[in-house]
């Protein structure tokens, strides 16, 4: 049998990929997020995370952060292709203007007796997490830090207890004085 | 001054102020309002289609011949599901329209109503941009906006989706002082870095060659003037894609012919060998690269393009120039005449001595018959009887569409009319229709296969009721020819569903419809038949019936370079087995 992945010889795929967090400043009209991710689905790009929220009521404008990953040719074209919708109005690649702050919350519930109630307790305080809500056989913590931060406190969580996981997906930010409006 | 008027009102008052006189659309509940203000006036004429598929492509024949945006109007449901295909061809060939689909009332909206489908979820994806209007207070500026976004930067369809509600609601409607989008904004004027950066490098090239698109005719007919002046001030040789034919004059002794899967063995090595390649308003189709590792091994690359994603998309390029073809081609003739530029004469020389030899092998030779019509003749000679006239060129998709791109020789930008990349049979007789409208006087002929013709077949109706006298000139091998070709290259000449069996009668369904039906299997009829076709002021089908066997060449075969063409002899006297050229892994692809 042929194992052919793409239509073209695998000579030209010798880029390696990175992860890219994107920031979008889009007009927040109906149908807007439908467009930029169909177009993620549509062309075969990845999200990893995707966070949006309208930022300045006033104007409708809204920030779409997405993380994705490709190669830097891929990268070039998911942002040239998102220029291209009329509603985007521009995409920075907070990747390559230097490293970026980023953060997500997340809750996670954990329900336990004994010894795993009280390294749960141990964990958050170690972790920094704040406690939502505490039943006698419950906890609900919420955490904000780095994409990896989060994954690793919610993979120590599942030895202790954890039932369910919420998270926001990422926010990101330029460091530096320079704005992006 | 604001006007007082209902929503249905607004539509016909802003297509008027924007200069709109035709449109074409079949009626349906959700769009009776828009009918209705219709009926009450006279200053825009509507044309009703058969199908709105056939309106969409009627819209894009009339954009393309005119320049002028295409308006379609249709309703909702089956009305937009039938416009998608004819949407898809125009995002894909970068036809500038405006389709106003008639939605449900907007309390009805997501309620599975009668007549309902999610229209603007539909054609996210085949649309440049699209609106859902639920308020009247946005209509006249989403409706002046519409034809803003179709047009400016890369163009595209555009859709106004219009529930009954709104098309009833009486609002006030001023003409905005500027169509524009409040933020949309694209690129026009080069780089002059990027374009002083680019002169410097075709001023040093040893093989240079332009290699030019669609974009030069979307650009307007300037961009067509001043690609001319470049080319000849330069002296270097000049390809084009198919959507391009027409920018450059074919009669030119700089015209390389079309490049790519059917383009000449000229054009495609010329590519192949160049050191810098000019790409003007073309996006490295696959149809034009073929095998991407072994495309242009040896060039330097400039990319002239308004969309910046089509830059660096499959094939890198050195100098990317962002902007509008006309506006750019100005600031390179410019620039060359400033710095007085000259070519290497010496190495053009050289290069043109290459390129004559390859010209040697004359590609496009084909044996013709005493006997059987070849496909190749009917168009050369269809060519010869039409060249003195002001005729515009439609095709269907397959063989013939190749043939007419190969042997029909196209001196003006906006005479050719062809679905491109969606490659949409049943493309050519509605966009026929839709070129004859815009230009009453010239003779307009769809160059069809008999399969690709029946796709679209009820628009003879159409040009029958609005005496548009097209002609539809069938080839007719009793084939899909281009389906049974690779048929031949790829699976072993089992012609599994490719031949067209039960075909009508064309000259009774010409007769039929009111057209005139006329019918030649002999090579030597054909030019009195060409003539009594183009001489009959009444819509005609012509039934050409030609050689069965005769297959499309030069060709690159899939997964190949452009040095590895296939010509016309390649199979020698004896005919070896075509079904050997194509390797395994070429058989992946499309």
């Amino acid at each position: 049998m042929l194992q052919m992945k793409t239509h073209y010889p695998d000579a030209t795929r010798v880029e390696t990929s990175h992860r890219h967090t994107l920031a979008i400043i889009v007009d927040n009209e109906p149908g807007v997020l439908a467009r930029i991710a169909g177009l993620f689905s549509g062309r075969g790009y990845n999200i990893e995370s995707l966070t949006v929220t309208e930022t300045e009521h006033e104007a409708h404008i809204s920030r779409i952060t997405i993380v994705t990953n490709g190669t830097d040719s891929i990268i070039q074209q998911i942002r040239s292709q998102l220029e291209r919708l009329v509603p985007v109005h521009r995409v920075v690649d907070l990747t390559l203007t230097g490293e970026a702050v980023e953060r997500e919350l997340c809750l996670v519930k954990v329900v336990g007796k004994g010894d795993h109630r009280v390294e749960a307790m141990r964990l958050a305080s170690a972790f920094g997490a704040r406690t939502l809500d505490a039943t006698l056989t419950s906890f609900v913590y919420e955490l904000t830090g780095t994409t990896d931060e989060v994954e690793r406190f919610i993979k120590l969580m599942t030895a202790v207890g954890l039932v369910e996981v919420s998270r926001t997906g990422v926010a990101a930010m330029a460091r530096g004085a320079e704005g992006i409006r | 001054m604001s006007e007082t008027m209902t929503g249905a009102e607004m539509v016909i008052r802003a297509l008027h102020d924007q200069g709109v006189e035709h449109i074409f659309g079949y009626p349906g509940g959700a769009v009776l309002p828009i009918y209705d203000a219709l009926f009450h006036q006279d200053k825009v004429q509507h044309v009703l289609v058969r199908h709105e598929q056939g309106a969409v492509h009627a819209a894009e024949g009339y954009a393309r011949s005119s320049g002028k945006p295409g308006v379609v109007l249709v309703t909702s449901g089956p009305g937009a599901t039938n416009a998608i295909t004819g949407l898809a061809d125009a995002m894909m060939d970068s036809i500038p329209l405006v389709c106003i689909t008639g939605q449900v009332p907007t309390h009805l909206i997501g309620t599975d109503a009668f007549q309902e489908c999610d229209t603007v979820g539909i054609t996210r994806h085949c649309t440049k941009h699209n609106y859902l209007v639920k308020s009247i207070e946005d209509l006249p500026r989403v409706l002046h906006e519409a034809f803003y976004v179709a047009q400016n930067g890369r163009p595209g369809p555009v859709v106004v989706d219009l529930p009954k509600d709104i098309q009833f609601k009486t609002g006030s409607y001023v003409r905005p002082l500027s169509n524009q989008h409040k933020t949309y904004r694209p690129t026009v004027k080069g780089d002059m870095e990027h374009i002083r950066a680019a002169v410097e490098l075709m001023a040093n090239a040893k093989r240079p060659v332009f290699y030019t698109g669609g974009g030069v005719v979307n650009s307007g007919p300037h961009a067509a003037t001043l690609l001319r002046e470049l080319v000849r001030l330069t002296g270097f040789p000049i390809t084009s894609t198919l959507m391009g034919l027409g920018a450059y004059p074919a009669s030119d002794t700089q015209w390389l012919g079309m490049l790519g899967m059917h383009g000449t063995y000229e054009a495609n090595l010329a590519m192949h060998e160049c050191d810098v390649m000019i790409n003007i308003g073309a996006r490295f189709d696959d149809r034009i690269t073929g095998r991407l590792d072994a495309f242009s091994p040896f060039s330097k690359r400039i990319h002239v393009d308004i969309d910046p994603s089509s830059i660096n998309k499959t094939v890198k390029v050195d100098i990317p120039i962002v902007g509008d073809c006309a506006h750019v081609l100005e600031d390179m003739v410019r620039l060359w005449r400033q710095n007085a530029h000259q070519a290497d004469k010496v190495a053009l020389k050289d290069w043109w001595g290459k390129i004559e030899g390859w010209r040697a092998r004359n590609c496009l030779g084909f044996r013709n018959s005493n006997e059987t019509i070849k496909p190749q003749y009917a168009i050369q000679r269809l060519y010869e009887l039409t060249k003195d006239r002001k005729t515009y060129i439609t095709t269907e998709v397959g063989q013939h569409q190749m043939w007419a791109a190969q042997y029909f020789k196209f001196e003006e930008p906006n005479r050719w009319m062809t679905s491109g990349g969606h490659g949409t049979m049943g493309y050519g007789l509605p966009a026929a229709v839709g070129a004859q409208l815009a230009h009453p006087d010239a003779l307009v002929i769809d160059i069809a296969g008999e399969a690709s013709i029946q796709m679209m077949l009820q628009e003879m109706s159409t040009a029958l009721q609005y005496n548009l006298p097209i002609k539809v000139f069938i080839l007719n091998n009793e084939y899909m020819g281009m389906v049974r070709q690779w048929q031949e290259l790829l699976h072993g000449g089992r012609y599994s569903h490719s031949y067209s069996e039960s075909l009508p009668d064309f000259v009774k369904l010409a007769e039929a419809y009111g057209g005139v039906g006329i019918r030649c299997d002999k090579p030597g009829d054909l030019d009195a038949k060409i003539l009594e076709m183009i001489n009959v002021n009444r819509p005609v089908i012509f039934d050409c019936l030609v050689d069965k066997a005769e297959n499309c060449f030069p060709m690159i075969p899939s997964g190949k370079a452009h040095n590895e063409m296939l010509l016309n002899d390649y199979l020698g006297e004896t005919g070896a087995d075509i079904g050997s050229v194509i390797d395994e892994k070429g058989k992946m692809l499309v």
